[in-house]
C-alpha cells in the first residue's frame, strides 16, 4: 500500500504540469498513467503554442488566456519552444467577413495581428500559395510537447512526486462521500496496488469520462478524432494558419526539422481503436494544399490521431464551436468531497489548467503554499532533450564526438543518447524499454519508421543488460504495430516501398508475425517436430 | 542518343534480384544470347537463404514441416499461385540447375532432404526455410540437436546480439553461450559494417587474428556461431580455416539487411553470368520501351539519359515490386511502371493493409502484381496476352505472398525457369 496526499490520472501534460505544481507546493503527489507520457491528445497535436488569435471569434476567453500562457511560456520555459512567429493567410473563395472582422477581434482580445500584404507574406513564406487575399502576423510559436510533459515530470520526481507508469486505476474504495483508496493494476507485472490518498485528480483526457465513472460520478464529455500528418521535411518557417472559421486541415505547423498538417474533426463515440484513416489523410492534403500547393508532392512520414476531450455545452452541435476553454469540476454534485476533474482545454493553457486544479485541492489540504509555476523557470535537464525532430544530429555533432555507434540513422540517435535516457529512466526505477526510449528520443520516427532502429536497438538493449528473456522481442513487436497505426493511411510511392522493405525484414526474414513458442499450441508442436525432426 | 550503342540481342531481362539474375542465368545456359539491365542494390537484402514453401496457410501460421506438400496443398485451395503452374519436376529441376550454377563460386547449399529446416535469426526467432548455405548448416544442425554453442558477435556490429539470441532462444536452443569481441577493422570507428569485416576476413592473417580473439571463449562448447560476415570470395576457405584453429564447427547467422550472403549471391550470379557471356548493365535502368508485337522489343537504357538501345526478341521483366521499382503505387492505383501492364489491384486504397502489420492473413496489397498465362506472359485486362514476346518472373507476379509463405527465392527461382521455357519453346528466338 502507498500513501500520498494526492494522486494525480493521466500523465498527459495537465496531469505532468499539475505534479510539479503540487511537488512545488511541498505537497505529496503520485502521478499513475495507464500507459506513458502524452499517450492521448497531449502526444498527437501540431505542438503549437497559440498566440490566441485562432479563437478570437469563436471564444474569446480562451483567446485570452492563450495570449497570456504564450507570453508566460516563452519566458519561463524556452527550452521547450521555438519562437516562429505564426501568419494567418486567408486564400480566394474564403469567408471575407471573417478575414475583415479579424484584426479587431484580435485587438479585443489584446493579441498583435500585423497586417502584411501578399507579396510581404510570400517573402516571409516562399510556398505559400499566389492567391493570398489577406494575411496578418501573430506570436504564434512551437512547442515540443513531449519535451514540456518530460520536464515538467523530472522536475515533481526530482521534488519527491512518484509517477506510475503502465498502471490502471481499476477502481476506488469511497466511504461516506470521500475516496480512501484508489486500486491501481500494474500492467507490466499483473499486480494490484493500492494508494491511500487524500485527493484525487482526474486527468485522464479523453478517459476523464470513464475515470469519473468508476467513482460514481458524471461528466458531459464529448470525443473528437483529430488526424495529423508528418512531412519527411520542413514545410515553412513559421505557423500557418488558414484565415477563416475553424475547420479541417488549417494549419501547416513546423517543429524542429518537419511539419505537421491538420487536422481533421470527427466525432466519435468510443475511445477503443483509434487510428488514422486514408480518407482523413487525403482531406489534410486537399485542405492543405489551399496553403501550400507544395504538399501534393511532398513526402509524408506518417499520420497520428489523437481525441480532444470537450466539455460539451446543450444546444451546440458542431465540435469546433465548443468550448476549447478547461472545465474544473469539484464534483460536490456527485457527493465527492475529494475528487476533482481538469479536463478540456489544450495545450498552451496547460500550466493555467494545472494552477486551477492544483488551487482547488490545496485549498482542501491544510497550510499549503500558493502557485509557483508562473514565476519560476521550468528546468531543462538532459535526459528531456531529445525528442524535437532535428535535435539530435545537432547535438551529435556540436558534442565534437563523432565516432560514436548510431543506433538510428534516420534520426541519429546514438547509443550514448540511448544511454543517457535509459539511465534516467533506470534511476526512478522505471523499465528502459523500447517504447519508453522512443516516446523519449526520435527513435522510429525517421523515414524507415523503425525498420533499422528497431531491431539495433532491441539488440543493444539485450547487449547491455537491459533486455531479458523474450521481453526485448515482444517490445519489438509492439512498438511496431505502434508504429503501423500511423504509416499505414500514408502508404504510397516512397513510403510503401519503405513498408515493404520493413515487413521483408520483419515478417519475410524475421517472422516475428509467427507466434512465439508457448502462444499456440498446434504452432509448438509443429516447431518441435521440425527441431526434432519427429514429424 | 543519335550515337548510343544498339545492342541485338535474343534475351532483355530486365531485373537483377534474384529472379532477374536465374533467368539470365536460365536463358545463357540454354545458349540464348542475353543482356540482363536492372540495379544490384537490393540483392543485398537477401538472407541467402533459398525458401521454398515455409508457412501454409498463412492465415493459420502454420509453418511447414515439408514444402513440397504444403505447395501440393496450397495450389488446390489457391490454383491462381504462380507455383501452380510449374509443378514439383520443375521447381526441383529449377532448384538444382541454380545450385550447380553457384557451386563452382563457392557457394553450396544443403537441406534436410526434401523437408523444410529451422535457421535461429540474430532476433532469436526461428525461420523456417528450404536451403540452406552450407555455411550455415551446423547451425542449423546444432539447434536440431540442442548442442551447447557459443554465439559470437563483433563490438560495433549493429543488430547482431549473441545476448539477444541466447536470451529469446533459451528454451529452444538451451546453454548459448553469448560473446561479443573487439575486432576493429578501423582504427577509430565505433562502427562496424557487415561488407568491411567481410572482405577483411577474406585475407587469411585476419582469420588467425579471429580465431585467436575467439579461441579463449569457446572452450567448453561444441561450436561456435558468428553473423554471416566471414568472407565474401573466400567464405568456405574463410570457415574452414576457423575451424581448423578453433577446432569446433564454425557457422553463419545470417543477418538482417544489408547482408553479406546477398552479397555472395550477386558477386557468384555475376561472375557465372559473365562466364555464360550475358552482357551485364547493371545500374542501369530500362528509361523508355517500343514494344511490337511479333517485332522486336526496343529498349533505351540509362541511368538518366538513354545510354544504350537494346532489341529484343523477347524481353523477360523480372523488376520487382515497389521496393525494387516493379510496380509503383500512387492515388489513383497501382501500375507497372515500365510496360505499363495491368496490375490485378486489391480493390480500395482503405483496404490495402490490414490494421495490425502482424495479421496472420497478410496484407492484400501484397498480392496484387500482374497476371499471367500458362506462358508466363502477363494479360491485358481482356485476360489475353499482352504482348507474345513479353514474359514475367519473381515477386511481381499477383497472387503470392512471398513474405508471409516464406517463397521468395524459391518463388524467383522457379518462376524464372518458367518464363525462360516459355520463351525458349515460344520460337521467338
Amino acid at each position: 500500500m502507498l500513501r500520498t496526499q494526492v494522486l494525480i490520472i493521466g500523465a498527459g501534460v495537465t496531469g505532468a504540469g499539475l505534479a510539479r505544481d503540487l511537488a512545488l507546493r511541498e505537497i505529496e503527489c503520485i502521478l499513475v498513467e495507464k500507459q506513458d507520457l502524452n499517450a492521448g491528445a497531449s502526444g498527437a497535436n501540431h505542438g503549437l503554442l497559440h498566440s490566441g488569435a485562432r479563437y478570437v471569434a469563436s471564444d474569446p476567453e480562451s483567446a485570452v488566456q492563450c495570449r497570456i500562457e504564450n507570453e508566460l511560456l516563452k519566458r519561463l520555459a524556452p527550452h521547450c519552444i521555438e519562437k516562429t512567429g505564426g501568419l494567418f493567410v486567408s486564400v480566394e473563395g474564403d469567408d471575407e467577413k471573417y478575414s475583415a472582422a479579424f484584426p479587431d477581434l484580435c485587438s479585443a482580445s489584446g493579441i498583435s495581428a500585423l497586417p502584411l500584404t501578399a507579396r510581404e507574406a510570400r517573402e516571409r513564406e516562399p510556398m505559400l500559395t499566389d492567391r493570398i487575399t489577406a494575411a496578418y502576423e501573430v506570436e504564434d510559436a512551437s512547442v515540443d510537447p513531449f519535451r514540456l510533459s518530460l520536464s515538467n515530470v523530472h522536475h515533481a520526481l526530482s521534488l519527491g512526486a512518484v509517477f506510475l507508469r503502465h498502471c490502471e486505476v481499476t477502481g476506488f474504495e469511497i466511504e461516506k462521500g470521500l475516496i480512501r483508496r484508489v486500486r491501481l493494476l500494474d500492467a507490466s507485472c499483473g499486480r494490484e496496488i493500492l494508494v491511500e490518498t487524500q485527493q484525487v485528480v482526474n486527468a485522464a483526457g479523453a478517459w476523464a469520462g470513464s475515470i469519473a465513472s468508476l467513482a460514481g460520478a458524471s461528466i458531459p464529455i464529448l470525443y473528437s478524432k483529430g488526424t495529423l500528418l508528418v512531412t519527411g521535411q520542413r514545410l515553412s518557417h513559421r505557423a500557418l494558419n488558414r484565415l477563416r472559421p475553424p475547420s479541417d486541415g488549417d494549419i501547416v505547423m513546423p517543429g524542429g526539422t518537419v511539419s505537421i498538417l491538420g487536422t481533421t474533426s470527427i466525432r466519435i463515440e468510443s475511445l477503443d481503436n483509434i487510428a488514422p484513416t486514408v480518407s482523413e489523410v487525403d482531406l489534410i492534403v486537399e485542405e492543405s494544399k489551399a496553403l501550400l500547393p507544395s504538399v501534393e508532392t511532398t513526402r509524408f512520414i506518417r499520420a497520428f490521431t489523437g481525441v480532444r476531450p470537450l466539455i460539451s455545452q446543450t444546444g451546440k452541435c458542431n465540435d469546433r464551436s465548443v468550448s476549447r476553454g478547461f472545465g474544473l469540476l469539484d464534483h460536490f454534485s456527485d457527493g465527492l468531497e475529494n475528487f476533482t476533474t481538469i479536463a478540456g482545454g489544450k495545450l498552451t493553457t496547460y500550466r493555467l489548467m494545472a494552477e486551477k486544479a492544483a488551487d482547488l485541492v490545496s485549498s482542501r489540504l491544510a497550510g499549503t503554499k500558493p502557485c509557483l509555476t508562473g514565476h519560476e523557470k521550468l528546468p531543462d535537464p538532459p535526459a528531456c532533450r531529445w525528442t524535437e525532430p532535428g535535435s539530435s544530429p545537432k547535438k551529435w555533432f556540436e558534442s565534437g564526438k563523432l565516432q560514436t555507434m548510431m543506433l538510428c540513422e534516420c534520426e541519429m540517435v546514438t547509443a550514448g543518447t540511448v544511454d543517457i535516457i535509459a539511465d534516467c529512466l533506470r534511476e526512478t526505477g522505471e523499465k528502459p524499454d523500447l517504447r519508453a526510449l522512443s516516446l523519449r528520443s526520435r527513435i522510429g520516427k525517421g523515414p524507415c519508421q523503425g525498420t533499422f532502429c528497431g531491431a539495433q536497438v532491441t539488440a543493444y538493449l539485450y547487449e547491455r543488460g537491459l533486455s531479458d528473456s523474450n521481453q526485448g522481442l515482444k517490445e519489438l513487436r509492439e512498438f511496431l504495430i505502434e508504429r503501423w497505426k500511423g504509416i499505414r493511411p500514408i502508404l504510397l510511392d516512397m513510403p510503401l516501398a519503405q513498408a515493404e522493405l520493413q515487413e521483408a525484414v520483419y515478417c519475410g526474414f524475421l517472422c516475428l508475425e509467427l507466434p512465439d513458442s508457448g502462444d499456440m499450441e498446434s504452432l509448438t508442436i509443429s516447431v518441435e517436430s521440425i527441431v526434432n525432426g519427429t514429424c | 542518343m543519335e550515337h548510343a550503342e544498339i545492342i541485338d540481342c535474343e534475351l532483355a531481362v530486365v531485373g537483377a534480384g534474384i529472379a532477374g539474375m536465374a533467368a539470365a542465368m536460365f536463358a545463357s545456359n540454354r545458349g540464348v544470347s542475353t543482356v540482363q539491365i536492372g540495379r544490384t542494390g537490393e540483392i543485398a537484402f537477401a538472407s541467402g537463404l533459398i525458401d521454398l514453401m515455409g508457412v501454409h496457410p498463412v492465415e493459420k501460421n502454420r509453418i511447414s514441416e515439408n514444402p513440397w506438400s504444403a505447395i501440393e496443398a496450397l495450389v488446390k485451395y489457391s490454383p491462381e499461385h504462380p507455383y501452380a503452374l510449374l509443378g514439383k519436376r520443375k521447381i526441383l529441376d529449377s532448384l538444382n540447375e541454380t545450385i550447380q550454377f553457384l557451386e563452382p563460386f563457392g557457394l553450396n547449399y544443403q537441406s534436410r532432404g526434401e523437408n523444410n529446416s529451422l535457421i535461429a535469426t540474430p532476433a532469436g526467432t526461428l525461420k523456417p526455410t528450404y536451403l540452406v548455405p552450407s555455411s550455415m548448416w551446423s547451425g542449423v544442425q546444432s539447434l536440431k540437436d540442442k548442442i551447447r554453442c557459443t554465439i559470437a558477435g563483433f563490438q560495433g556490429l549493429k543488430g547482431f546480439s549473441p545476448r539477444q539470441m541466447a536470451n529469446v532462444l533459451e528454451h529452444r536452443w538451451p546453454g548459448l553461450q553469448p560473446v561479443t569481441i573487439s575486432f576493429p577493422v578501423a582504427s577509430c570507428a565505433p562502427e562496424i559494417y557487415p561488407e568491411q569485416l567481410a572482405l577483411r576476413l577474406d585475407l587469411p592473417e585476419q582469420r588467425h587474428h579471429l580465431a585467436d580473439l575467439l579461441g579463449p571463449n569457446v572452450r567448453n562448447t561444441a561450436a561456435v556461431g558468428l553473423p554471416a560476415v566471414l568472407g565474401i570470395y573466400r567464405s568456405e576457405q574463410a570457415i574452414a580455416d576457423l575451424e581448423q584453429f578453433l577446432g569446433i564447427p564454425v557457422f553463419e547467422i545470417p543477418t538482417i539487411p544489408p547482408s553479406v550472403p546477398g552479397i555472395r549471391l550477386k558477386e557468384a550470379f555475376s561472375a557465372g553470368l559473365l562466364r555464360n557471356r550475358v552482357r551485364l548493365l547493371h545500374q542501369l535502368r530500362v528509361l523508355d520501351v517500343a514494344p511490337a508485337n511479333g517485332m522486336k522489343f526496343h529498349l533505351k537504357v540509362g541511368r538518366k539519359d538513354p545510354e544504350l538501345i537494346i532489341k529484343a526478341s523477347g524481353v523477360i521483366l523480372a523488376s520487382g515490386r515497389f521496393l525494387g521499382g516493379g510496380l509503383h503505387a500512387g492515388k489513383n492505383g497501382i501500375r507497372e511502371t515500365i510496360f505499363n501492364l495491368p496490375v490485378r489491384d486489391p480493390v480500395v486504397r482503405e483496404s490495402w493493409h490490414h490494421m495490425n502489420p502482424m495479421d496472420p492473413r497478410g496484407h492484400p496489397i501484397n498480392r496484387a502484381g500482374l497476371e499471367i498465362d500458362e506462358n508466363f506472359r502477363p494479360l491485358k485486362k481482356s485476360g489475353v496476352p499482352a504482348f507474345e514476346n513479353l514474359f514475367v518472373a519473381g515477386s511481381i507476379l499477383a497472387n503470392q505472398d512471398w513474405m508471409r509463405m516464406k517463397c521468395g527465392c524459391g518463388l524467383s527461382i522457379a518462376t524464372a525457369f518458367g518464363a525462360v521455357e516459355a520463351f525458349t519453346a515460344s520460337g521467338l528466338r
